[in-house]
């Protein structure tokens, strides 16, 4: 990244409706190169839609995406994957039936040129392997390389999601509640592994837990039936009176 | 490893199915070696249809138009043009990889049943030229008359010949499909069945993928008709029919999805089955759909994928599954 005055990601007016539901309505967010933000607000704020909506998964109704300084819009997801994007899921999306290196395997090669190739086996693509034991190495799940992904425990899941996520070196990567379903001992490993992510990478992150989200980033976004209603770094937010009648006064 | 199950070691079972179909014919009386034939051109059709159905997830219930382009096209160059067997290979695989192209282009917009449903539309549409397009294929008494594959640096006019010439295409098609699902494409058909969201957010242009798929399954299914014309030596639209399309689908069901040489021997026991059965009753279907339903519920992951499982209980050690080349036992190397 030559560039860091680039925004990683810009939204300009995006919304998506379902029907004459609103679920994401005129949302503009800026987030620049490097920086760490949690999107925050209510069930059904709209917070998972806007990220289908980034990674290309779902149209737009209208508006306008930028991921490092370049116009996606209207760009499949993997292209907008190909440009450094990527997510993780709030509902674990992984493949359960594959052992856990191969599940790491597709995911380091979805942007190599190998993914087409038809007459190698797969074990001789040996940087593949290496890179992708490197992934489990660092979210702790190597020992488990052999095993299917259906006997993994929920968290060692969870830990996974995000390697997949790592695995093809994203320079934007976003988090749909990493610690979603978590026991309080795995969601501190999971913090952990968070800020142990090279600093480099943007993350914009969905948490509800805000312990989580205060310590793995800087500056919070609150969304409310479809629409940002704060932003700013944490303490101005957790300061406006708005945010604390619409979210934070419910805890 | 020293576990002897042939199923964990499928080189040792590749090399032994081998040796008993090299072997086979002199063991056998020409009705049986008939079937035997009869049951490896379909194992190659099984096989191919296992590449959409079993590694990728698609139902296709169309797979016997392919068979049929393949067939048809040995049996109007022959009959009519006297080609010889590498014209008609040619010519037969290409139409089929054509038809699959286009095919492609129209089913692959849909998922699930409205994709099933497309591919049935699909299939008979070439069953309907079959039937219709009189001119080029007789409709309804269909071409008589195919000779044996001419053109060979042998005569495989006989039967014992003949049967180790279609050995030869199933072995070719076997080598073909299991050298690209072990490639990386083949990999990502798996990942695609098993999560197609995941894929594309990770890079993947998961359409491209599934088209390519189904182009090689087609061009496959086209070589198996081209097999199939010649050991028949008759073609008719009962080859583009929509049961033939029902019977691979059980095949690939009842032999095991995602296994590859699963299909193959499920080709085997309905091709035997079926001609064992049709001494006795003329309800064949009823058979069929007897042995499907209970597949499907008594062993769901066919033959090969219960076999596995079963052995994997015994060991109570978790096994790698269908299609995928990383099992525990150290696929790959270890960096």
């Amino acid at each position: 990244m030559a560039d860091r005055s680039t925004p990683a990601l810009k939204l300009t007016d995006v919304s998506k409706a379902f029907g004459g539901l609103s679920a994401v309505d005129r949302v503009s967010l800026v987030v620049g190169a490097g920086e760490r933000r949690v999107i925050i607000g209510p069930n059904g704020a709209g917070k998972t839609t806007l990220f289908s909506l980034i990674s290309g998964e779902q149209p737009l109704t209208d508006g306008r995406i930028e991921l490092f300084g370049r116009d996606v819009t209207r760009l499949p997801p993997h292209r907008r994957a190909a440009l450094g994007l990527a997510r993780t899921y709030q509902i674990t999306n992984l493949f359960p039936k594959l052992t856990v290196l191969a599940n790491c395997l597709l995911a380091v090669q979805g942007l190599a040129s190998s993914k087409l190739h038809l007459h190698r086996p797969m074990e001789r693509y040996t940087d593949h392997f290496a890179r992708a034991r490197s992934v489990l190495d660092a979210v702790g799940l190597r020992d488990r390389e052999g095993d299917e992904v259906r006997t993994l425990s929920h968290g060692e899941q969870r830990q996974l999601e995000i390697g997949l996520a790592m695995a093809g070196s994203p320079r934007l990567l976003l988090l749909d509640e990493p610690t979603a379903g978590l026991a309080p001992a795995e969601s501190q490993l999971m913090t952990a592994l968070l800020k142990r992510l090279d600093p480099e990478i943007t993350i914009l992150m969905i948490e509800h837990d805000m312990d989580v989200a205060f310590e793995v980033t800087d500056r919070v976004t609150v969304l409310h039936y479809g629409r940002v209603v704060a932003d700013g770094y944490a303490s101005e937010v957790k300061a406006n009176p708005l945010v604390q009648e619409i979210y934070l006064g419910a805890e | 490893m020293t576990e002897t199950a042939l199923l964990r070691h499928p080189r040792t079972a590749a090399i032994g199915a081998a040796l008993v179909l090299l072997a086979a014919p002199p063991l056998l009386s020409s009705f049986l070696l008939t079937l035997l034939t009869q049951a490896l051109v379909y194992g190659i059709l099984a096989m191919s249809l296992d590449l959409l159905l079993g590694y990728t997830g698609l139902s296709s219930l169309g797979h016997a138009a392919y068979l049929a382009l393949g067939a048809y096209s040995v049996g109007i160059l022959t009959t009519r043009h006297g080609a010889n067997f590498w014209v008609t290979l040619m010519v037969g695989v290409l139409a089929a990889a054509v038809a699959a192209a286009i095919f492609g282009l129209l089913a692959l917009r849909a998922t699930g049943v409205y994709f099933l449903m497309i591919t049935l539309a699909l299939g008979m549409v070439i069953w309907g030229l079959a039937h219709r397009w009189v001119s080029m294929t007789q409709g309804d008494n269909g071409l008589s008359g195919v000779p044996r594959p001419t053109g060979l640096p042998w005569s495989v006019a006989e039967g014992v010949p003949f049967y180790y010439l279609v050995l030869i295409a199933f072995a070719l098609a076997f080598v073909v499909l299991r050298t690209v699902v072990r490639a990386p494409f083949g990999q990502t058909l798996v990942g695609i069945r098993e999560s197609e969201t995941r894929m594309r957010t990770l890079g993947y242009h998961v359409w491209l993928h599934k088209y390519i798929g189904f182009v090689i399954a087609g061009a496959v299914g086209g070589f198996a008709g081209v097999i199939w014309a010649y050991y028949n030596g008759f073609v008719s639209p009962a080859d583009a029919e929509l049961a033939t399309s029902v019977e691979v689908l059980l095949m690939v069901a009842l032999g095991g999805r995602g296994t590859l040489f699963g299909p193959a021997i499920g080709a085997g026991v309905i091709v035997m089955l079926k001609n064992l059965v049709s001494v006795y009753t003329h309800r064949w279907l009823l058979i069929l759909g007897t042995v499907y339903i209970g597949t499907i519920v008594y062993a769901p992951d066919g033959i090969v994928g219960t076999l596995r499982s079963w052995l994997a209980a015994r060991r109570r050690r978790p096994v790698g599954v269908a299609g995928v080349v990383v099992n525990p036992e150290g696929g790959g190397p270890h960096g």
